[in-house]
């Protein structure tokens, strides 16, 4: 997994409520049994006609966010279908970082293992970036993950809250199999005493 | 395995305590997983991982695999699939399952079927459990008072690691029902009406512990209908404690505990509730009383309404859900105003791991015997799983169905996502008896309203949308 440290960006305005897995990659492109290639399928219905062609006024095809890697979105993105491929998608497309006032449990644990900052935000700060990402090009935020800050186009810094944990593990780009394999000794004992205390499982 | 003897805890607390294998400062823990659900769309990159560095399962014999998102429902699916990349997806599956030599149902097995109700149906499941698969409707497991929670693919690996994850707990929030269900509301409205008050974020960051008399007094398939959808509600889980009811359908089932251990093991279960005085940092009530068959009109499991009454407008909402209200009208081709029941329909789809099961089954035959489909509506029932066609069947119910004009098929997904060829149409409205109305996703521009089997059969027969209440009250 790659390392998250700081990140300047293009940042694309995605205001709609309760975006799901399935506008951010529908179901016709989880057949795949692979990890990549996602990205030209991110928001396919919302980004293609029928036919393939692009939909000018959908914000990624737009001269100015086609090389956005931070989305400032509506409340509970992410929610509905547990899919990696949502995170996948947005990874393969360039996106980094999404921010939001909220988010879908499941959505948000997945963008930890790939990479991929999920920052939440109280609305007033939220509709402030949204302002910015309005702004185009022009508009890059800059997310800064050791001081916890994302800093708008007029040097604003708002602050945000992450488990320590998923910090260390998101700075490092540790993988948690690797981490929990360690453990071994606590999972064969845990086991020991399960087949004594619950010997039905 | 911790055993906290003072303060009262809740069923979720109990549940967690008894799986916690290690846990940090910041009280990041890992979870000891029971039961591991594999499917053949969330899972090909998980076992892809284990073998490029040279993994094994920890514990194949808590794992179970079952092919459901993709297969074809068609009688002729013993021939194969036609579709390419869906054939490589179940042949990755049955590769990686014999591979890795986990509990495996293939395709052609009468036990194949939606992975959340096949879990439950052989026993898999069992109270006080700790029960995950790369699917967010895990959520079901939860009726048999199981901690169950869907995963994303690199948590499946890691489950089929280390047969553990990395969690932090969440909050513990009550949603009660009082009292009793008027005629004709059922478990599929019981759930509706609660996201509606809740909406689709209110159990964000949430185990939700549904209780009350309603709750209690439900079979074990209404009770999976309701935790089917907290994750609808935004909630990480769903639980009910387990009583009776979930011993009575658990007894004898193939992988169900017996004799002497079938007792250490109701004693245990007996212990799983909420103990008096536990806190709950949310409290949603709903009086049963007040429920009415409910119906969605929207793109979002919270746009749930009581049939009785009219498409709402965009200016009936605030913030950005007035946005999100005027695309879905939009997208659903409504006028705000209009009469839920008089929404035509073009088709009606019976299945899905909310409403799939038996039980499902016989409510909407029971709408149907002696009726017959609306002229130009198509339907289609897709058994949860190959027990339940083969019991249906046994009770003659695809009889009814076929004379009402509905399609008869084999288990699987089907229509609640499309990824086989069963789809609707670009405008084509539906009666489903699933859980997402979200765009898309019965297919392409396809128009999903979500209500309960009987209410889905009912407006295939009326070929609008109909109040049960009154329907049911009409001679066939
Ligand atoms: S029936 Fe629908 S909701 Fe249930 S597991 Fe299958 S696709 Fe998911």
């Amino acid at each position: 997994m790659d390392k998250f440290t700081t990140l300047t960006g293009i940042a694309a305005p995605m205001p709609l409520v309760n975006i799901d897995t399935d506008m951010i990659i529908p179901k016709q492109f989880l057949k795949t049994i692979k990890r990549s290639g996602l990205g030209v399928s991110l928001f396919d219905e919302m980004r293609y006609d029928r036919d393939g062609n692009e939909i000018p006024d959908f914000v990624l095809n737009k001269p100015a966010y086609r090389d956005a890697q931070i989305l400032v979105a509506g409340d509970n993105f992410g929610c509905g279908s547990s899919r990696e491929h949502a995170p996948w998608a947005l990874l393969d497309f360039g996106i980094r970082c999404v921010i939001s006032t909220s988010f879908a449990d499941i959505f948000f644990n997945n963008c930890f293992k790939n990479g991929i900052l999920p920052v939440v935000l109280p609305q007033e700060a939220v509709d402030a970036l949204m302002r910015d990402a309005e702004n185009g090009a022009n508009a890059r935020l800059t997310v800064d993950l050791e001081t916890q800050t994302v800093t708008g186009a007029d040097d604003t810094a708002y602050r945000f809250e992450i488990d320590p944990f998923r910090k260390h593990c998101l700075l490092n780009g540790l993988d948690d199999i690797g981490l929990t394999m360690e453990r071994a000794p606590a999972i064969d004992s845990f086991e020991t005493q399960m087949a004594q205390a619950r010997p039905w499982i | 395995m911790t055993q906290h003897a003072g303060a009262p805890r809740t069923l979720y607390d109990k549940i967690w305590d008894a799986h916690v294998v290690d846990r940090q400062d910041d009280g990041t823990c890992l979870l000891y997983i029971d039961r591991h659900l594999v499917h053949e769309v969330t899972s090909p990159q998980a076992f892809e991982g284990l073998r490029m560095t040279g993994r094994k399962v920890r514990a194949p014999e808590r794992t179970i695999a079952v092919p459901d998102h993709n297969v074809p429902t068609t009688w002729d699916r013993e021939t194969g699939i036609d579709n390419e990349e869906s054939r490589i997806q179940v042949d990755a599956l049955d590769r990686n399952a014999r591979e890795f030599g986990v509990h495996y149902y293939p395709v052609n097995d009468i036990r194949q079927g939606i992975v959340h109700i096949v879990g439950p149906e052989q026993g898999w499941t069992l109270p006080g459990m700790t029960v995950v698969c790369g699917d967010s409707h895990t959520a079901t497991h939860g009726a048999f008072g199981a901690l169950a929670h869907g995963i994303g693919t690199s948590e499946v690996e890691h489950v089929l690691a280390t047969q553990t994850l990395i969690q932090k707990k969440s909050k513990n929030m009550k949603v009660e029902i009082t009292g009793r269900l008027a005629p004709g509301v059922t478990a599929k409205d019981v759930v509706l009406a609660i996201i509606a008050k809740t909406g689709t974020a209110g159990g964000t960051g949430h185990v939700i512990e549904y209780c009350g008399e309603v709750i209690r007094n439900l079979s074990m398939e209404g009770r999976m209908t309701i935790c089917n959808m907290a994750i609808e509600g935004g909630a990480r889980a769903g639980l009910i404690a387990p009583d009776e009811v979930t011993f009575t359908y658990v007894k004898g089932r193939p992988h169900a505990p017996k004799g002497a251990q079938w007792e250490a093991a109701v004693a245990w279960w007996k212990t799983l509730f909420s103990d008096e005085g536990a806190q709950f940092d949310k409290v949603v009530t709903l009086r049963g009383e007040d429920i009415a068959p409910t119906v969605t009109w929207g793109t979002s499991p919270e746009d749930a309404l009581p049939i009785t009454a009219r498409i709402p407008a965009p200016e009936d909402f605030t913030g950005g859900k007035v946005d999100a209200a005027r695309r879905s009208l939009d997208y659903m081709g409504l006028t705000a105003g209009t009469p839920l029941t008089d929404v035509t329909i073009d088709a009606v789809f019976i299945g899905s791991c909310t409403n799939g099961r038996i039980e499902d089954l016989r409510a909407a035959a029971d709408v149907l015997r002696g009726r017959k489909l609306a002229s130009g509506v198509r339907g289609m029932v897709v058994p949860g799983s190959g027990l339940v066609r083969a019991m249906a069947e046994e009770e003659g119910l695809d009889v009814i169905f076929k004379e009402a004009g509905f399609e008869w098929r084999l288990a699987g997904c089907s229509m609640c996502l499309g990824m086989n060829p069963d789809q609707l149409a670009p405008g084509e409205r539906c009666a489903a008896t699933s859980n997402r109305n979200f765009e898309g996703r019965q297919g392409y521009k396809g128009r999903t309203h979500l209500m309960s089997p009987a209410m889905a059969a009912a407006a295939g027969v009326a070929g609008h949308l109909v109040d049960i209440r009154e329907f049911a009250a009409q001679p066939a």
